[in-house]
């Protein structure tokens, strides 16, 4: 009887332990009511969540995206670098709005909306380094997110370079304003967002000309033609609006060298 | 198969997990011994500070000490080792790695010195051995017999533990899985294989090595 | 810690003298070690007052680090439950008279004893975030759930297997000898005895599953170390995070640790527990050998 009444109490908790596991996962489908975008969450400027919000350029245009185009009202998740084109590839999200690089590669996972943005690579060191460019680069302590694609760029072009591979980009950033890192590759836009934060602002600067272009587009899910026309219609009036160049302005700042030439972008035919 | 060692340098990552293991075994035994004399010595202040050791190390996540071995010691107080970032993130790891499981060690150890019989102790101080005597004559070399099997269990638990470092960057059998599944995941179900087959082959023999050396070099009572 | 140990007699008053003498060393080396670091991280910046003030107000908790460790609670809660369940059938299936089955539950336990943790977080999860039957909002909560589970039933197992093994041979006998078969003696003598005597090593194992809940990190499961790095890169205050995120942890496994001595005691004086040897003297700490082989993980 006793023991009885103890494997009864076992399998009791496992019950409750499994329908803890079940229960929480039902109204995440997008659909009508709603849109899952993929953003960052520890991303300055473009994706950070703040508070109980999310800000940045991501983020408004994730907002402006979805309201236009009348997909619902949006839900943030998080989608760090690693996983965007599994989030795309199994639903959880509809799109990813995430500093998200078209590539070939990638192309071959996702389509791309947009773009809605060409940033390029950089590099971001104290305001008073002598660090200019790729060539004063060599033998300097070097930090970036293992996973990017910028840190792999840069090792072609510097073979000796000195490179630390974190997690997370702010992770680098605060390693840099320890002054045991003398520079950070990434994306120009992501970059100008940590020089923007509050207790870094006017300690770093921005060096241009270091790499190519990153050309930023919406990710979805593979042939998703209709959606990604839906987007790019969206993304038009976004520009044409003024909201674009508002949001640019807002999230990275006045010292931001906006590539006029190349942004706001053309939109890329979808198929 | 193939293509996964044609795309990654898979030894390469399986050697560093090598690597880390032994450097950190070493480095934990000698903190974890020094930890374990402390925790069992005369002197008040050390057996405190033995006890926040074990206390304070055993109950915090690994990938926690890691990260805060690198980014508390080499970044923040300034103190590297190497001037290559890659060497430096290997030291590091390896004394994050070595001040966990040396809290492990620590408790082996002890456990050890619990499965000596009260008589050993009292029969040394008896003949007239000080403390230092006692444990260096009597206890400790009975107590390392008896730790085998513990001690046993950290090393493997370690060896597992080393995946944790992929965190601060250091190119090992995690980072490389976790490549596969972002680089190429359709070969996610090969890598797996490889790595958990590397590491049954790896573990398994230190098991059978310190259950083989555990009863060979009991101490029969 | 108690005052007698039968590691050295009592001091006398040289040797309190030498005691005295050595405490305050070691004492001073502490200190001026603690001292350093601390007047390290004060030239760092690490103690003013906007790295910490968002800790005195509610949003840093509400928003970042009590959500992040509600799942890392949760996280853990489904793992340890699912884990005594599957450690229960595991040990079974290996004490069982059936060959196979011994063999099949011998090969399962000691793979997943072998694969670390996080390459199985790792695997589960580029698994499941494939599998369209599963909801892809829940892949990376079924991922260190699925891992945790795996590896702490796999040693979950072995201390319900140790724990028969260590029963008096006369249980087994007796068991027997009154006509019961041998999985009649099992079930309904040895285990619920081995179960009771190892209860200590379970809520011990929680540590360890506590802990190991901040791998999922690696695998985008929103615990209270990934929710604190989103906190710190907002606020800009890494060192205070990381600093703040390990006393919750030290905290909670601390506490966890304790219950577990407290409930190996009260089994002690129920005559369940066993007899102390030399280090022993007034510590329950070190616990026995194979309580200890789990808090390694």
């Amino acid at each position: 009887m006793q023991k009885t009444r103890r494997m009864a109490g076992v399998a009791g908790l496992s019950v409750v332990a499994l329908s803890l596991a079940a229960c929480g996962g039902s109204e995440n489908e997008g659909g009508e009511d709603g849109v899952n975008v993929g953003i960052k969450f520890d991303q300055p400027g473009l994706g950070q969540k703040v508070g109980s919000g999310y800000e940045g350029l991501d983020v408004d245009v994730a907002n402006y995206v979805a309201k236009d185009a009348g997909l619902g009202k949006v839900t943030f998740k998080e989608a760090p670098s690693k996983q965007r084109e599994q989030l795309i590839k199994s639903g959880q999200v509809k799109m990813v709005i995430a500093t998200y690089s078209v590539t070939d590669e990638r192309k071959q996972e996702v389509s791309f909306a947009g773009p809605y943005f060409i940033a390029e690579q950089a590099l971001l060191v104290a305001k008073d380094s002598k660090i200019n460019g790729v060539k004063s680069l060599s033998g300097k302590k070097l930090c970036s997110v293992s996973g990017s694609t910028s840190a792999t760029k840069l090792k072609e072009q510097v073979p000796g370079v000195n490179l630390q591979e974190f997690d997370t980009y702010s992770k680098c950033a605060s390693a840099l304003s320890t002054g045991q890192i003398d520079a950070m590759t990434t994306d120009d836009t992501i970059l100008s967002g940590y020089a923007q934060q509050d207790s870094y602002k006017g300690k770093f600067k921005v060096v241009k000309g270091v790499g190519g272009d990153e050309i930023y587009g919406i990710g979805i899910k593979k042939g998703d033609t209709a959606l990604c026309k839906k987007v790019n219609t969206s993304l038009q009036k976004m520009v044409d609006s003024g909201e674009w160049k508002k949001s640019v302005e807002k999230h990275l700042g006045a010292e931001y060298q906006l590539n006029a030439e190349k942004n706001p972008p053309k939109q890329e035919t979808c198929s | 198969m193939s293509q996964i060692f044609e795309q990654f340098d898979v030894i390469s990552f399986f050697w560093m997990t090598i690597k880390l293991t032994a450097l950190a075994a070493v480095a934990s035994f000698i903190i974890g011994t020094v930890m374990a004399i402390m925790r069992l010595s005369p002197v008040p202040v050390l057996r405190f500070v033995g006890t926040a050791y074990v206390t304070l190390f055993r109950n915090t996540p690994l990938t926690l000490i890691v990260f805060g071995s690198l980014f508390g010691i080499s970044i923040t107080l300034q103190f590297s080792i190497s001037d290559t970032l890659s060497t430096n993130a290997f030291f590091f790891a390896i004394f994050g790695l070595a001040v966990y499981h040396a809290a492990f060690v620590c408790e082996a150890i002890r456990s050890g010195v619990n499965t000596i019989p009260l008589g050993q102790a009292e029969a040394a101080r008896s003949i007239g051995l000080t403390f230092t005597q006692t444990l260096r004559e009597v206890i400790l070399p009975q107590a390392m017999r008896g730790a085998i099997t513990p001690l046993g269990n950290t090393l493997i638990a370690l060896a597992k533990n080393t995946t944790v470092v992929m965190t601060i960057g250091v190119l090992e059998s995690a980072y490389f899985l976790s490549k596969v599944s972002e680089d190429a995941s359709s070969q996610l179900n090969n890598a797996f294989l490889l790595v958990a087959g590397f590491f049954v082959l790896f573990t398994v023999p230190m098991g059978l090595a310190t259950g083989y050396a555990s009863r060979k070099l009991a101490v029969k009572r | 810690m108690s005052s007698s140990s039968v590691l050295f007699d009592a001091p006398g008053p040289k040797a309190r003298v030498r005691n005295r003498i050595l405490s305050i060393i070691s004492l001073v080396t502490f200190a001026a070690f603690a001292w350093w670091i601390i007047s390290v991280l004060a030239d760092q910046g690490q103690f003013e007052a906007a790295k910490w003030k968002p800790f005195i107000q509610s949003e840093i908790w509400s928003e970042y680090l009590v959500p992040g460790l509600i799942n890392t609670v949760k996280a853990a809660a489904i793992s340890i439950v699912l884990a005594a369940v599957l450690g229960l059938v595991l040990a079974l299936a290996r004490m069982s008279a059936l060959t196979p089955l011994r063999w099949a539950a011998g090969v399962f336990v000691e793979f997943f004893r072998a694969v670390p943790v996080l390459m199985m977080m790792i695997f589960t999860w580029g698994l499941f975030i494939q599998t369209p039957s599963i909801p892809p909002d829940q892949a990376p909560l079924l991922a260190v759930v699925t891992a945790l589970t795996l590896y702490n039933g796999s040693v979950m197992c072995e201390v319900v297997r140790a724990g028969v093994g260590q029963l008096p041979a006369g249980q087994r006998e007796a068991g027997l000898s009154v006509g019961l078969s041998e999985q009649q003696t099992l079930r309904t003598i040895l285990l619920p005895q081995a179960i009771t005597a190892m209860l200590p090593s379970l809520v011990s194992q929680l540590v360890v599953v506590l802990k190991d809940t901040a791998l999922g990190f690696n695998v985008t499961y929103l615990e209270l170390l990934r929710s604190g790095t989103q906190a710190e890169s907002n606020y800009t205050n890494l060192v205070p995070v990381l600093i703040v995120v390990a006393t919750i942890y030290i905290i909670i496994n601390y506490a966890v640790t304790k219950l577990a001595e407290y409930i190996e005691g009260r089994l002690k004086r129920r005559g369940l527990g066993r007899k102390g040897t030399t280090g022993a003297a007034g510590s329950t700490a070190a616990g026995p050998d194979m309580a200890f082989n789990r808090e390694t993980g």
